[in-house]
């Protein structure tokens, strides 16, 4: 499904700003797998979600996705098969627009050709929306004419996740997106999250900071250190582990104790 | 001071406010919602102005107007190309091009500073002929009414189509463009070449109306248009409008006509033509900075009464 084969990213090179982001990183995902990531500040997390998508292009190294050499594909492009969501609820969504609009322009993902561009929105098209948003349970299908800039941030973070999910994407990053939300919202978006990953069957690569979670979502926790992983665990071996063997675990993989902030506090 | 305000004040604002709206408009989708500083609109105003004068003066009236819009375009797209494809700053990408325009349009004039379309035929002698006997003065006021509705009305449905949605997400959110697989490039270089044709048409309507096209009647176009827009803008409450694109389109051709009246009661009490610019320069700079000025004095009252109060405590 997704390969990474030997990535690697400097950023500021020869400057004193210098950082090696990714050190010749691989990984591969199967097809519906749903994978945890975890690991310290700056470990390249997000620089590897940025890497997939297409952000920047890499030093050196390629990335696949269904066999298909997507290492200089532009970013646009990707994002017809690739949904990533951000810490901040406010990065996927267009604030000054109605949350009508914000849908069909992510609907243009199905198709897009010049007679849908110069189509305007339509009855049909609204009926789908309202039914996509009342899954949400939120009451958003009753206000799909409001900008969505008048939306919480829970509210926009799960309509972007129905944005991002409405056609199918291949993979689909989640960049500690319920970190920025109140406990009780956070728990609402995950739980639409696991819902629509199931549903759909989607690939999923998920970085959090709540080790609880790491272990308990998905098939597959790998944690991250220095710009590469350090551990990667799956199946019953994974079932098994408690929060304590995860940290043992980084320990020896990273040669250091896990120095992640959020989580020493939520564990 | 009650003759001030005449019928012909008010007709010549109407008139001159619609066709200088069109710039306006220009500037709503280029500065409003596509939120690029676009500064070829000077050089692209003459532009319009000096091939509408032309093909006018080769007797195509309408035809002029069609060309004007397309070297618009034109010059809009080497704009865009500049910004999206190599990587020339918004700003820059259009003082470059605003530059390179006054030898093109010195050209389109057969390298002489004036045309004079005295004796051609143009769109508004054709109505004058045709409607003067009914409506009497009032024919021009009628043709810009219906250039203005036609284009608002086509702009909006434009708007509201998914590349006109397209084109707002990428002012609003460049971002969520992207991750909708949409090309923010293509998005802003469609968005300019619209803007830019519009430009073309409002310089295109002036050589018309004025019977003449002069190389540097675009000169400080852009500040004009821009206090048009801010007045228009900050009248319906801008990207919070009630009743959304529309009642925003209506206030910048609204914003456009006050600014000419305004114009027009200067000239009026005789404010020499030699100081309009810095009027609309000052019309312009009071009109952005009003928010901030609004606020500023809201935050010192809001200090004094708290010191006030804090002395009042003392006291007791």
């Amino acid at each position: 499904m997704l390969t990474i084969d030997n990535i690697s990213k400097t950023f500021n090179p020869g400057t004193v700003n210098e950082k090696k982001a990714l050190s010749n990183l691989s990984l591969h995902l199967d097809e519906g797998e749903f994978v945890t990531i975890v690991g310290s500040n700056g470990a390249g997390k997000s620089t590897m979600f940025n890497a997939i998508v297409g952000t920047f292009f890499c030093d050196e190294g390629n990335i696949y996705l269904d066999n298909e050499n997507i290492t200089f594909k532009k970013d646009h492009l990707r994002s017809r098969y690739i949904g990533h969501l951000f810490q901040d609820p406010l990065k996927g969504t267009a604030p000054n627009m109605t949350i009508e609009e914000n849908m069909a322009l992510a609907y243009l993902r199905a198709s897009a050709g010049f007679g849908k561009m110069i189509s305007r929105v339509n009855s049909k098209d609204r009926a789908k929306f309202r039914e996509k948003l009342s899954e949400l349970g939120m009451g958003l299908e009753d206000r799909m004419k409001q900008p969505v800039g008048l939306l919480s941030g829970g509210q926009r973070q799960a309509l972007t996740l129905l944005m991002a999910t409405f056609v199918t994407p291949k993979l689909l990053l989640l960049d500690e997106h319920t970190a920025a939300l109140d406990p009780a919202t956070a728990e609402i978006v995950l739980d639409i999250t696991k819902k629509i990953v199931k549903e759909q069957n989607i690939t999923c690569l998920m970085v959090t900071h709540n080790m609880n979670q790491a272990l308990s979502l998905g098939s597959r926790t790998i944690m991250m250190d220095n710009g590469n992983i350090v551990f990667d665990v799956s199946g019953e071996k994974r079932s098994s582990m408690t929060v304590d063997d995860l940290l043992e675990a980084f320990k020896s993989g990273a040669g250091k104790e896990l120095d992640n902030d959020r989580i020493l506090m939520s564990t | 001071m009650g003759s001030i305000f005449t019928v012909s004040i008010f007709q010549s604002a109407l008139e001159l406010g619609c066709i200088y709206a069109l710039v306006a408009l220009a500037l709503f989708i280029s500065y409003s919602i596509l939120n690029i500083a676009d500064l070829t609109t000077d050089g692209c105003f003459t532009l319009g102005c000096a091939v509408g004068a032309t093909v006018t003066m080769m007797g195509h009236p309408f035809l002029a107007m069609i060309a004007a819009m397309v070297t618009g375009a034109c010059a809009g797209y080497i704009t865009a190309l500049l910004q999206t494809k190599l990587g020339v700053e918004s700003i820059l990408a259009g003082i470059i091009v605003n530059t390179g325009l006054y030898t093109v349009n010195i050209a389109v004039m057969g390298f002489s500073s004036v045309i004079n379309l005295f004796g051609c035929d143009t769109i508004f002698s054709l109505a004058k002929a045709k409607f003067a006997s009914t409506i009497g003065d009032w024919y021009k006021v009628c043709i810009v009414l219906i250039v203005i509705i036609i284009i608002g009305t086509l702009i909006e449905w434009f708007l509201k189509t998914r590349l006109g949605m397209s084109i707002r997400a990428t002012g609003d959110n460049p971002a969520m463009v992207k991750s909708s697989s949409i090309n923010p490039g293509v998005m802003i270089t469609i968005g300019l070449c619209l803007s830019n044709s519009l430009t073309g048409l409002s310089g295109c309507l002036i050589a018309q109306y004025q019977k003449s096209a002069d190389i540097n009647i675009g000169t400080g176009m852009v500040t004009i248009a821009l206090a048009s827009l801010i007045i228009g803008e900050t009248l319906v409450g801008g990207k919070n409008a009630k009743g959304g694109l529309v009642v925003r389109i209506v206030g910048v051709v609204f914003g456009s006509v006050l600014y000419r009246f305004i114009v027009a009661i200067a000239l009026r009490l005789s404010v020499p033509a030699e100081a309009l610019k810095l009027v609309s320069a000052i019309i312009v700079a009071v009109a952005i900075s009003y928010p901030h000025i609004v606020k500023s004095i809201g935050l010192r009252k809001q200090k004094i009464e708290n010191r006030n109060r804090l002395k009042a405590k003392e006291a007791k």
